[in-house]
């Protein structure tokens, strides 16, 4: 029913354009499109069934796009948004069947990206761009054509496409780049913003959306899903062929958002509440029911392994100080990132074993604490370890260090494990020497030991690290390495809006340095820069054309810092 | 409790190393003889062992040991991962084989231990030496001493090297050992074994023809996992003298855990294992599940709460409905009274064990060869088919008897004497007349052959009848006439006593074969619930984090995180939300746009009082959740930092997980 309606739609425009223009677009299209299936063999044939089907429905876009490009733009771009919305707003709100909604979901922010790619004017190679719109779905291009029909109606309703945007924050957000292109429907936008903030009422936008959600839509979301379920294998080789990926330019930076540290992080969280605590209580008792049980089953051989949700850190806590007060044990933080299979063999020997001296490599080392736990029956020894999956220990050697030593009779191994992959570490061998249990532990509390040293790319690291010992190496130095280097780093600053800056090129600093009385040759500016580089301050690339290029591998906001503090010494 | 299920392991790995040993046995000393004939090349026996890798350590632990007992004190066990190059593995190698001699004897160990100490250069020579120097001692030691301890190990010993793994060997280190080992062998007698887990190919894929050709190879086959398996289940399940049985469904995890993950005998055990331990803890009744003098014994000493609890089982109540009024009261009230019957029920529990156990193989040896094996293979399906219910009434038994009833002469003759001995060997009392009239229907078959050859003296003749009287009208009449005689006569003789065969064993299967949750008390000796068992030992971590990132209400039971169909509300934990959002998106997420659907998404959950003056602070907040979330996701390994793009993360599933 829809689809019809939207190939009117489109057969209405064409009549606007010259019969030559329209041929051109779809020899145009099916050339690229046929070049692109002979990349991919294997599904050539549908492809071609879809280019047929599409061809009407693309002129119909191109045409658009052409014809009343300033018109058109606006409507084109908020396509997605309308079209998006829907479907996703279904999926953060009403909350559909998972598997639907995501599938549904994944399209609708696909659907937003194509056709947003192609009507944005920085991009040179347009019709390439419009050729993947049909590749990427044969529903979108109807699905569009059907949408753009609606936006045509409600183009003066401001509400309902308030309501829209407000439920679906996400691909709004996506094609906002695309918006920042058309200047003219941004100040639009803007208002629409401020309008939705005031009316972002508690309870409403779940409500209104799914009632506004028409029906016709939602077969066609079904639809949608069908075909969708039939090429997913097909879509994930097409999305991991493609090195371009369709997303949003926008950058944390450009958010007027100070980054947080680890010690902020820390505090506001402490701040927020911890949702359903009574519920994760209960859980954590339910669990904690069972440690007679683990500790029974440990006596006679097996070892446990605790999956689930949410940090079982405090439950193997609980565990440690309720049951195994009396006896030895050994915790291990796997999540802690300089762990090695050696530290934890090294405090097994002189910890427990109160033996001194080295050993040539761990399995020497395995050898010997075998030996002992082998000759004297009455060592025992419980072992604690968070994270078995951490980055350290997850590597082959490591767990069949400690698959071998778990195996010993009495040495008592509890672990934890988060990864989703965790259990690929273990092949049938080591599974065996292993001889887990495994116990599920949900426990949803937040991960926050485990977290803490994970370099999170959003919380400000090693910023004051990294500035510390920056000022803590130069200041050893001479004056004028000192200004040598500032010289860089001014340089670096300067051009810190350019993504593609590849450094200073030796021959300008040289340059610059001469002018500014640094140095008086080659060779000492060479000896000076082997010393910064020895201190690991800069980092030199050659370029595609033979030159050495010049970096401060220090992200830009602690070069300035770093700057602004030299300007305080002096 | 603790002491029994102890006592129960110890008896399984005993057998489980005893079987092992009982077949490598045999293989050990042909290989030996077939090793010893031929000494120009490197003789060589290769065992195909199965994928099953886990089971391996315990089939060449008592290949070696039965090989040290018996032939050479020389031997040694070489694992893959001990030896990454040449140097190691000759390392490897003359420490074992050092040190086993000094095993053997102790005299000369100063000698040996300050050898292996210094480590002077592990080459070939050295060892050549050495074994020079070791069986010259032998040998005078030997003849100064007795001719018996020289008969017992030969002349010369061979040095037996076990490679335990050799896929994984890299191919250069076998190769350099092969060619050095080759060219001593006239000073060294040295043979090899190599373990093999897949195919015996692997020995040409591994090693080029100039290497391979320089060794002697002799295949032999290891027994398949699924034979270790029957053995298994038939000593342990399918005795009566482990008390402790296992349910069906039980059963039938264990045997698809077996059959479709790993092929691990081990594994196998450490299920069996866990059943008991599970039992044992969860069952307060299973104080009763031993043998049945200590049974007799601790029912004596029950304690008031025990009885409770016996009567609480659904079986006994099953059983009590059934009895007269004063008798369900008198059990209700009184202990002693219910104890009496408690014993009383034990022992019809064992006695129905024992009939059960020989039915059943009875009948396995009945539907075993039947065409297409309606009934299953092996007595395991036959045993789950049993236990799960009144195995008579499925549609399996019924094709399975039809096709019985047209068994040939020999055949059933051969199977009853098979049950005959199955009865016979049986301790059942009650087996005596079933044994006697099993032998009276060999007897009546016997008779019957006998009057077969009468019979057919008796066809023959007419048909030479039939050759005199050449006209056609009476070769036509005689014909009809013997056409009809067949039609009227429908079932001989033979037929008629197949059918009482086959209906006598149908009866004693009704008999017999009844599931054992029919029966009172069952719970005390089965153990029943697979769900404790596939947890433990098949555990699904991602579906687990699946379901809590999903569905947190199957965990946090709030009703507001209810809602219908499997969806969850916008209030769920915040790494819930992050999930969902971060589902939607393709490969690589921008983290602002996703930040900032979080927060939208958040506010809505909190509410009207998140209004404009505080949302600088909310805002501060909400972007620490964000951050925590999003790196509990990293931890968890959805996400990863993408280098392809500023500020933007990969996707590391794909499709809705």
């Amino acid at each position: 029913m829809s689809q019809p309606e939207g190939k009117g739609g489109g057969a209405l425009e064409v009549k606007f354009v010259p019969d030559e223009e329209v041929l051109k677009h779809i020899t145009d299209d099916a050339g690229i499109k046929v070049r692109k299936d002979k990349t991919q063999l294997t599904v050539s044939v549908k492809r071609f069934v879809k280019k047929l089907e599409n061809i009407s429905d693309d002129e119909a876009q191109e045409i658009l796009e052409e014809k009343n490009y300033v018109v058109a733009l606006g409507i084109c771009a908020q396509d997605p948004v309308g079209n998006g919305s829907s479907v996703s707003g279904g999926e953060v709100y009403s909350f559909q069947t998972p598997k639907r909604s995501s599938k549904m979901a994944e399209l609708a922010s696909e659907l937003a990206q194509t056709p947003g790619q192609s009507v944005a004017p920085d991009h040179s190679e347009c019709p390439e761009k419009t050729a993947k719109t049909p590749q990427s779905n044969k529903r979108s291009s109807s699905n569009k054509a059907q949408q753009r029909s609606k936006n045509k109606e409600f183009v003066s309703t401001t509400p309902y496409r308030l309501r829209k945007r407000l439920a679906a924050p996400d691909p709004y957000v996506e094609s906002e780049s695309e918006y920042s292109a058309s200047c003219s429907e941004e100040e639009d936008e803007e208002d629409q913003k401020e309008v939705s903030t005031v009316l972002s009422g508690p309870k409403t936008p779940p409500k209104t959306n799914a009632a506004s959600t028409p029906l016709p839509r939602n077969t066609l979301a079904k639809k949608v899903k069908e075909d969708k379920m039939s090429n997913l294998v097909e879509e994930y080789f097409e999305a991991h062929s493609s090195s371009k990926v369709l997303t949003s330019d926008r950058t944390l930076q450009k958010l007027q958002k100070r980054r947080l540290n680890q010690q902020t992080l820390h505090d506001l969280l402490k701040k927020a509440p911890l949702a359903y605590a009574a519920e994760i209580k209960e859980l954590n008792q339910q669990h904690e029911s069972l440690f007679s049980k683990w500790m029974l089953q440990l006596h006679l051989g097996f070892n446990i392994v605790l999956y689930g949700l949410g940090s079982k850190r405090d439950l193997l806590e609980k565990f440690r100080t309720s049951v195994l007060k009396d006896s030895v044990h050994l915790v291990v933080n796997g999540y802690f990132p300089s762990i090695t299979v050696r530290s934890i063999l090294n405090s097994i020997t002189e910890e427990v074993l109160n033996h001194i001296g080295t050993f040539r490599s761990p399995l020497d080392q395995l050898e010997f604490i075998i030996k002992r736990f082998k000759e004297d029956s009455s060592l025992q020894l419980y072992v604690l370890i968070h994270n078995l999956d951490s980055q350290m220990l997850r590597g082959e050697r490591s767990q069949r260090i400690l698959a071998q030593l778990s195996s010993l009779p009495s040495i008592y191994l509890i672990a934890s494990i988060d990864h989703i992959n965790a259990p690929l570490m273990w092949d049938q061998a080591k599974l065996s020497l292993y001889n887990w249990l495994w116990y599920e532990t949900t426990t949803f509390s937040p991960y926050v030991e485990e977290t803490s040293y994970e370099n999170s790319f959003l919380v400000q690291q090693s910023g004051s690290l990294a500035l510390s010992s920056l000022t803590h190496v130069l200041r050893s130095l001479t004056l004028n390495a000192r200004g040598i280097f500032r010289l860089l780093a001014q340089y670096q600053l300067e051009n810190k809006d350019n993504p593609s800056y590849p450094g200073l090129s030796f021959q300008d600093f040289y340059q610059q340095c001469r002018e500014a009385f640094l140095v008086n040759s080659d060779l000492t500016l060479r000896a000076q820069l082997t010393e910064f580089r020895d201190h690991k301050l800069i980092r030199t690339k050659r370029g595609a054309d033979g030159v050495e290029y010049l970096l401060i591998p220090v992200d830009d906001s602690t070069l300035t810092d770093f700057l602004e503090k030299e300007d305080e010494d002096v | 409790q603790q002491i029994q299920e102890d006592l129960n392991k110890q008896l399984f790995d005993n057998l489980v190393s005893f079987l092992r040993q009982s077949h490598s046995e045999f293989q050990e000393k042909t290989t030996e003889w077939t090793c010893r004939m031929k000494s120009r090349e490197i003789p060589t026996a290769a065992l195909v062992l199965g994928v099953n890798v886990t089971d391996h350590d315990l089939t060449f632990r008592s290949v070696s040991e039965v090989l040290q007992n018996n032939i050479t004190p020389y031997i040694a066990l070489l694992e893959a991962k001990d030896c990454p190059g040449i140097k190691n593995l000759m390392q490897k190698l003359m420490g074992q084989l050092m040190n086993c001699h000094i095993d053997v004897d102790s005299l000369e160990d100063e000698d040996y231990v300050q050898v292996s100490q210094n480590r002077i250069s592990c080459s070939m020579t050295s060892l050549i030496n050495w074994y020079e120097t070791v069986t010259k001692k032998t040998d005078s030691e030997a003849l100064s001493k007795k001719r018996t301890s020289s008969s017992r190990h030969w002349q010369s010993p061979p040095v037996v090297v076990i490679f335990k793994d050799m896929e994984s060997f890299t191919t250069k280190v076998l190769q350099d050992f092969i060619v050095i080992s080759s060219q001593h062998i006239r000073e060294l007698p040295l043979v090899l074994i190599f373990g093999i887990a897949t195919s015996p190919m692997i020995i040409h894929n591994l090693l080029p023809h100039s290497v391979s050709s320089l060794l002697c190879i002799e295949l032999f086959q290891s027994l398949s996992c699924k034979e270790h398996l029957s053995t298994i289940i038939d000593k342990l399940l399918l005795t009566t003298q482990f008390p402790f049985k296992l349910g069906e469904k039980v059963l039938q995890v264990l045997i698809n855990i077996f059959l479709y993950h790993d092929f691990s005998v081990q594994n196998f055990i450490k299920g069996f294992q866990l059943c008991i331990v599970e039992h044992f803890y969860s069952q307060p009744l299973s104080v009763l599940c031993c043998q049945l003098v200590d049974a007799k014994k601790r029912i004596n000493y029950l304690s008031h709460d025990q009885c409770e609890n016996i009567r609480r089982l659904p079986s006994f109540r099953r059983y009590v409905e059934g009895q007269v009024s004063e008798k369900q009261i008198a059990l209700l009230t009184e202990d002693g009274c219910l104890k009496e019957v408690t014993l009383k029920l034990l022992e019809d529990l064992n006695v129905y064990h024992e009939n059960y156990v020989s039915v059943l193989r009875c009948l396995h040896v009945f539907t075993s060869s039947l065409p297409k094996y309606p009934l299953g293979k092996q007595i395991r399906e036959l045993h789950c088919a049993c236990l799960e219910n009144r195995v008579w009434e499925t549609e399996e038994y019924e094709s399975s008897i039809q096709l019985a009833r047209m068994l040939n002469k020999s055949d059933l003759v051969t199977m009853l004497q098979q049950c005959v001995e199955i009865f016979v060997s049986s301790s059942g009392k009650e087996f005596d007349k079933t044994v006697e009239k099993l032998k009276d229907f060999l007897t009546q078959f016997q008779k019957l052959e006998a009057e077969a050859f009468q019979e057919q003296d008796v066809s023959v003749s007419s048909q030479k009848e039939l050759q005199k009287k050449t006209d056609l009208y009476h070769l036509q009449k005689t014909l009809l006439e013997l056409k009809e005689s067949r039609r009227s006569k429908k079932l001989t003789k033979f037929e008629m006593l197949r059918f009482e065969v086959v209906d006598y064993i149908d009866s004693l299967v009704r008999n017999y074969l009844v599931p054992a949750d029919h029966k009172t008390l069952h719970e005390i000796v089965y153990f029943n619930t697979a769900s404790v068992l596939r947890e433990h030992l098949n555990a699904a971590p991602r579906i687990a984090l699946h379901t809590a990132l999903n569905n947190p209400y199957c965990y946090l039971k709030n009703q507001a995180l209810k809602s219908g169909g499997g969806s969850i509300s916008n209030k769920a934990p915040d790494i819930c939300i992050v999930y969902k959002l971060h589902l939607e998106c393709g490969r690589l997420i921008n983290l602002v746009d996703w930040l900032e659907a979080f927060s939208t998404v958040v506010m809505a959950a909190e509410g009207p009082n998140a209004d404009a003056p505080s949302s600088d602070q909310v805002d501060d907040i909400i972007h620490a959740r964000f951050i925590r979330a999003v790196s509990e996701l990293e931890l968890l390994g959805f996400i990863k930092p993408s280098k392809q793009k500023t500020d933007h993360v990969a996707r590391l599933t794909w499709g809705g997980c």
